[in-house]
């Protein structure tokens, strides 16, 4: 076990992965020489040269254009956007056609890459620099889509990234970076596709990803105090989807809550209420609850900025109010 | 002490002056941790291309800017403490604290917006030029953006239809050399940007930034073919004397290329102009300067005082007012719990 932040998790699991299968790549804006802009593929040009560290001109929807490329062609590219608002930018290349190949083509060819970009609110960036867009990607077939909110699964999610057949969207979340955990990262990893439970309790359950997994268990901390125990399951991978891990904890509970930081509206947080509604509906003593972000852009101000998308404390609160 | 200007160079190093001291002081609300976020891009050393071209716009034009575009705006007239209040996200500041330092607007002066994405907001200008030929509003519309953007294709396609439909709008590179920790040359093979504009049948001409006279003349040229429906594109040739925002070291790039960089300084080469003309003494320059910064430190108190915007405004302005606004997260939860049979 060691100390490790987020950040160098992923940067571990990039050089590793590298050190192991030749055919990856790395290409986008200042991946190289610069280290990405949050740091994550620092001095991975020095042991993995610049012909791998590919340093890409500001051109988003060539860059993920021709990972799909070289994907089908021999090469492993992971093709980083900087904010995943860049999404807006690009999504002809990613749900057009990084998506949709395989299928076209008659199961011919796959696209084996990995899009790697960052999400979410935390820095006052404003508008266009701090989205949740995870809902498109999880509304396009024919994406992969892993969120990672630990430490451990930085490492090993992008690592099993690295060996999918199909295009695969890696969201992290820029608030993550700096957070420190131990890991051990030779431990056996859980596999792709499965959900964790990282905590339980028999009075709710509260289903999530990504940064409002750490917000989950802070609430669910202190909803213990009042005693009251919930149960938080991290998806990890939004596709494929765990739900048989949601399925039975709902089962067992009764009372559910999902937490996404994307909109409420047709987001992640409506298709897991759906599916909850539906395949749970027997045994929900409620409605199920979604807290999520407004329906509205992030602001700079950091006052509307937290107060449009879930927090530690509307999490308890809403708990609370669930089981009085 | 008179601030009115006497000559065009004056007027200009004012402009300027005001622009670097602005940008010193939006470095200064960072450090005391008023700014909102970090996501400040300065633009000392590129003065001339706002102050140049500004001076050659007129009233009814219209234009959009990059990230890196205080400069731009208060060249264009606005107000400094609202700009500053913006940049601290306050309600005081011209977006109420949603836009910040990158999405700052005003539609009073014709600023269309900043833009944090890179290249957004350039095709605006195309259409804007429509609504200026279409509606004989006599406006050129003119698109501020880095050399970054010089690679996004969107570019291409707004300045292939600017020339297919003989539209008044100005494209204008602010090239400082980098884009980010990318050097031009590692961005692109061809950094003879006019070039590309000359081969959709656009006006093109590159212009060294030192003197904002030089800057401003091309200008002219470009606007007034713009007007009678040739569009134009300007390069401006200047340097980023610091780094791209507020958290960066530049550790891409050593210690004597800056230095030499830093002497391409627009300011300081007017200031000396305007001397060594004989059009003002250098008592008389402090004395404007001294102006300027009492001015720009107002600025930083302005936003120190000035609210943080109402938690309840969030849901405004997504939609026109009048329109059906967004329904809160927290009333939606409480009436999924209000059933009664719960
Ligand atoms: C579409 C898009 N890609 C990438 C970025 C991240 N980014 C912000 S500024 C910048 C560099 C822009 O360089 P340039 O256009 O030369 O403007 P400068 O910062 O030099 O003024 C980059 C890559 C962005 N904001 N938008
Ligand atoms: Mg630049």
């Amino acid at each position: 076990m060691a100390a490790m932040t987020y950040r160098d998790a992923l940067r571990q699991a990039l050089d590793d992965a590298m050190k192991e299968d030749q055919s990856i790549v790395v290409m986008g804006e200042e991946v190289g020489r610069y280290g990405g802009a949050y740091g994550v593929t620092k001095d991975l040009i020095k042991t993995h040269g610049p012909e791998r560290l590919i340093d890409t001109p500001i051109s988003e929807p060539a860059i993920i254009g021709a990972a799909v490329g070289a994907a089908m062609t021999g090469l492993r590219p992971i093709a980083e956007l900087m904010y995943i608002d860049f999404l807006g930018m690009t999504m002809d290349q990613l749900a057009n056609q990084a998506a949709k190949i395989r299928y076209m083509f008659g199961g011919q060819i796959g696209v084996p890459m990995v899009l790697r970009t960052q999400g979410g609110t935390g820095r006052s960036a404003g508008a266009q620099h701090s989205q949740s867009l995870e809902g498109w990607v999880m509304h396009t077939p024919g994406l992969r889509l892993a969120m990672p909110a630990t430490v451990q699964d930085a490492y090993h999610l992008l690592r099993q990234s690295l060996t999918k057949p199909d295009p695969v969207v890696f969201i992290e979340h820029k608030a993550l970076y700096t957070r420190k955990e131990e890991v051990d990262l030779t431990s056996e990893p859980l596999p792709w596709g499965k959900a964790a439970v990282r905590r339980e309790g028999g009075d709710l359950v509260i289903v999530t990803y990504s940064r409002q997994v750490i917000y989950a268990l802070e609430a669910a901390q202190k909803l213990a105090a009042k005693g009251i125990e919930a149960t938080v399951i991290d998806l990890r991978t939004l596709n494929p989807l765990d739900f048989d891990t949601v399925r039975q904890h709902v089962e067992r509970v009764g009372k559910a809550m999902v937490v996404s930081e994307g909109v409420m509206t047709s987001g992640v947080a409506a298709e897991l209420a759906a599916r909850i509604s539906e395949e749970c509906f027997d045994f929900l003593e409620q409605p199920v609850v979604r807290v999520a972000g407004e329906d509205i852009p992030i602001s700079v101000s950091q006052e509307l900025e937290s107060g449009s998308v879930p927090s530690t404390s509307l999490i308890a609160e809403v708990a609370e109010k669930m089981l009085s | 002490m008179n601030l009115k200007p006497n000559t065009n160079l004056s007027s200009l190093y004012r402009t300027m002056r005001r622009i670097r001291t602005f940008e010193e002081r939006v470095g200064e609300l960072f450090i005391r941790g008023q700014s909102a976020g970090s996501m400040l891009h300065l633009s000392i050393g590129e003065e001339s291309s706002a102050a140049g071209v500004c001076a050659v716009m007129k009233p009814q034009d219209t234009f959009t800017t990059h990230h890196r575009g205080h400069g731009i705006f208060l060249a264009r007239g606005a107000d400094p403490k609202r700009m500053m209040a913006e940049i601290g996200g306050k309600e005081t500041g011209y977006c109420h604290g949603k836009g910040g330092s990158m999405h700052i607007a005003d539609m009073a002066l014709g600023h269309l917006g900043a833009n944090a994405i890179v290249g957004g907001g350039i095709p605006a200008v195309v259409g804007a030029g429509l609504s200026s030929k279409r509606l004989k509003q006599d406006s050129v519309s003119v698109a501020f953006f880095g050399d970054g953007a010089m690679q996004q294709g969107i570019l291409y396609e707004s300045m292939n239809m600017a020339a297919l439909w003989d539209l008044p709008v100005l494209f204008v590179c602010i090239n400082n050399q980098y884009g980010m920790g990318t050097r031009i040359d590692q961005a692109t093979r061809n950094t003879a940007f006019d070039q590309r504009a000359k081969a959709f049948g656009l006006n093109g001409t590159v212009v060294n930034g030192l003197d904002v006279e030089e800057v401003q003349a091309a200008a002219r040229w470009l606007m007034d073919e713009a007007r009678n429906g040739k569009p134009g594109f300007l390069s401006v040739e200047v340097y980023r004397f610091f780094g791209h925002a507020r958290m960066d070291k530049s550790p891409y790039r050593d210690e004597a290329e800056e230095l030499e960089g830093r002497k391409k300084d627009p300011v300081l080469f007017a200031r000396n102009k305007l001397i060594e003309t004989g059009l003002e003494t250098e008592p008389a320059l402090d004395e404007t300067d001294r102006t300027i910064a009492a001015e720009m430190d107002a600025t930083i108190d302005f936003t120190v005082e000035s609210k943080a915007p109402q938690l309840n405004t969030m849901f405004r302005d997504v939609y026109a007012v009048g329109e059906p606004e967004p329904e809160p997260v927290r009333t939606r939860i409480d009436r999924v719990l209000a059933r009664e049979d719960v």
